[in-house]
């Protein structure tokens, strides 16, 4: 679950993690408000999305407005906000579609010495939280990354205990970082690892992360995505999702306890299991046709799970064909079957549906779609299917 | 012989009061896995249609002698069951149960490695070697005793895969579910190399999907220590980046542990590569041939 850099900030505020004063707007008089309240000085307006980029980031048929502006006046204030609030912003990370900016953050500005990156992701191969520093803050860390990765240093560390005293030394040593500001790191970093770990997260991202004229260590940015298995212990993170920031028809499925990912190809795919899932799509496009999602109905699918699928499915207007592969294990294709003629006479089907089962109770499953009055291309194996279902939406 | 699990293995499950360990429980039992109890805390003395149930893990080894157990208890307590797996000894621990938190995992996986014990999962179909012992939540009468190793992140995917090397006569050694989450107990390594020790592996089938290096990994160990001949498939060609594809450890993230990749390290390794899902079987057909000359 991904949230807002300024809800990523308060919770940082509350947990030790220096961050600035700031205030969310989401109208231009809140913002020339919130502006005066930080004091009027230099303020820095940044749109509120779940993407990064947002820096370099332009308003659609606005290219000269930026997604994060630095502002002196009240005017500048008025100005940034209107020219984003209710805006699509198009930044690196958004696609070509962009996002609206519902929010701006209107933050008080800081003396910048140095600006440097740091971020703590899961290293699956080490089975361990792994903390990345770099110098090269307020830039694509990928880039950094790919280009010059001697420049990311990394330090593991064991959830219970947290970020070692010395492993803060080590990663000072190599960012050169020396004096007050070394103080300032050795509460920073730990704070920002136990952050990490307490809130459970997938992600915790400071891009930049400043060092100030006075050797204090700030936040500029946050990005926080919180591992969803998690949060049976963190209800009250829950009301921090914002539901406009996803696509409407994965909340949806997601609530029916299905997982779909929504694509831009025009072939619908109603799976159980994400293996069989992915690969569906896969030989899809190995026969030359287009998938128009990702959907995973699991293992313990029933006639509501089953409808709501072929509903989302069939509100896609891309949509011109469905494709149901079901591999039977302990969802048995009877059910399966069954499921299907229901949700036709809910749903109604208005394009091809090409059905390939196999597995558990395969027959009566078969029989069952054969003896109804559902119109359905019946497909032999994956090869099979993925050829009719292709054939029948070109 | 077979890895793992086999006709000696004496199995619990954790959780077999819900309505999950109690279906899957007896589905073992009815393939022919010695059943042997199961653990609920609080509902020790009862028993599930004449599966004895016990308070502890302790308790139930100690009364069973159980050396293998599947796990369906909830997210929350699903690190703990493990853990109490570990300490009374259980050599495998397969953990079924799908949404257990990344932390936890960090947590359980030190201390399962740091053990005797072999953790399979979590998030996983489980382990079956055909006609001697299934652990987990697969349809048994799709396998087939025979000789290739069947390894897995995925599910269903598994299923298909083992209903190709059965239609082709070739059969299977022993499948292990590895699991979809991030960190999984088993990775493809340790199991190349039991595959490699055992003599009724002929070949071996392993079948990755997007997200992290593990078959990278595993195409590197293989290329140095596997003799045996080696396909596999990897799901998520057609997968955008940063979108959870379903499993949690199924995501392209930093324009890393794309398929691309990882059927490029793969083929680099001399591993016959699937190219739909398909053709699987067909592909493990190939890796015998090549190796046969």
């Amino acid at each position: 679950m991904k949230i807002h850099e300024y809800q990523a900030k308060e919770l940082f505020r509350q947990t030790g993690v220096p961050v600035l004063n700031g205030i969310v707007a989401k109208t231009s008089e809140e913002a020339v408000a919130a502006y005066e309240q930080l004091g009027g000085q230099i303020a820095v307006v940044k749109s509120q999305i779940h993407a990064g980029g947002r820096g370099k980031g332009t308003v659609e048929g606005n290219p000269g407005q930026r997604g994060v502006v630095v502002c002196k006046s009240v005017d500048e204030v008025r100005d940034a906000a209107e020219g984003l609030l209710g805006k699509t912003l198009v930044t690196i990370q958004t696609g070509p579609e962009g996002k609206t900016v519902n929010q701006i953050f209107v933050e008080a500005g800081c003396d910048i010495a140095r600006e440097l990156y740091l971020g703590i992701v899961l290293d699956r191969a080490a089975a361990k939280p792994v903390l990345m520093a770099s110098t090269e803050g307020g830039v694509e860390i990928e880039t950094v990354a790919e280009e010059t990765p001697e420049l990311i240093h990394k330090e593991h560390f064991d959830p219970a205990v947290g970020l070692e005293a010395y492993q803060v030394r080590k990663l000072c040593k190599k960012l050169g970082i020396s004096g007050a500001a070394a103080k300032a790191a050795s509460k920073f970093m730990p704070a920002v690892c136990r952050f990490f770990v307490d809130y459970d997260c997938s992600l915790a991202e400071i891009n930049p992360l400043v060092i100030t004229g006075d050797d204090q260590m700030i936040a500029l940015d946050a990005k926080v995505t919180f591992d969803s298995n998690a949060m049976f212990r963190h209800r009250d993170l829950l009301e921090l999702r914002d539901l406009s920031e996803e696509e409407p028809s994965e909340v949806k499925a997601s609530e029916s306890g299905l997982s779909y990912v929504k694509l831009e190809g025009n072939i619908g795919c109603l799976v159980n299991g994400a293996g069989l899932a992915m690969s569906t799509m896969d030989i899809i496009k190995y026969h030359g046709g287009q998938p128009a999602n990702f959907l995973d109905v699991g293992g313990g699918a029933n006639t509501e799970q089953v409808t709501e699928a072929f509903r989302i499915l069939l509100s896609d207007p891309n949509c011109k064909g469905v494709l149901v592969n079901i591999f039977g294990g302990i969802a048995r294709c009877t059910t399966i079957a069954s499921a299907l003629i229901e949700a036709s006479k809910v749903v109604g089907f208005n394009v091809p549906l090409v059905v390939r089962l196999e597995g558990t109770e395969v027959e009566q499953g078969r029989k069952l779609l054969a003896d109804s009055d559902v119109d359905i291309i019946g497909a032999s194996d994956i090869t099979d299917a993925a050829k009719k279902i292709v054939a029948a939406v070109s | 012989m077979s890895i793992l699990v086999d006709g000696n293995t004496k199995v619990i499950c954790q959780g077999i009061t819900g309505n999950a360990g109690t279906f899957h429980s007896l589905g073992c039992r009815e393939y022919g896995t010695q059943m042997v109890g199961g653990v609920t805390p609080g509902k020790g003395g009862q028993n599930v249609e004449g599966i004895p149930v016990f308070d502890t893990v302790e308790e139930a080894v100690g009364e069973t002698g159980a050396d293998a157990t599947m796990i369906f208890v909830p997210p929350p307590f699903t690190a703990d069951a493990i853990l109490e797996a570990v300490d009374a000894g259980i050599a495998v621990i397969c953990a079924i149960t799908e949404g257990v938190p990344v932390v936890d995992m960090v947590r359980v996986y030190e201390k399962v490695r740091a053990s005797q014990s072999v953790l399979i999962g979590p998030n996983c179909p489980g382990v079956i070697t055909p006609g001697s012992c299934k652990i987990g939540i697969m349809p048994g009468y799709i396998h087939q005793p025979g000789k290739v190793g069947v390894m897995s992140r995925s599910g269903t995917l598994t299923y298909e895969a083992v209903w190709q090397t059965t239609n082709l006569g070739l059969g299977q050694s022993t499948c292990v579910g590895l699991g979809g989450d991030p960190i999984v107990g088993t990775s493809f390594i340790d199991l190349l190399q039991r595959y490699q020790e055992d003599d009724q592996t002929e070949a071996i089938l392993m079948i990755g999907e997007i997200g992290g290096s593990a078959e990278e990994e595993a195409a590197a160990f293989a290329k140095a220590n596997v003799t045996k001949p080696v396909a596999a498939f990897i799901a998520g060609r057609t997968a955008p980046p940063g979108k959870r594809m379903g499993h949690a450890g199924a995501i392209i993230s930093g324009g890393k542990g794309t398929a691309e990749e990882k059927v490029a390290a793969l083929e680099d390794a001399g591993i016959i590569v699937a190219p739909t899902p398909a053709d699987m079987g067909d592909a493990v057909v190939k890796a015998i041939a090549k190796a046969n000359g």
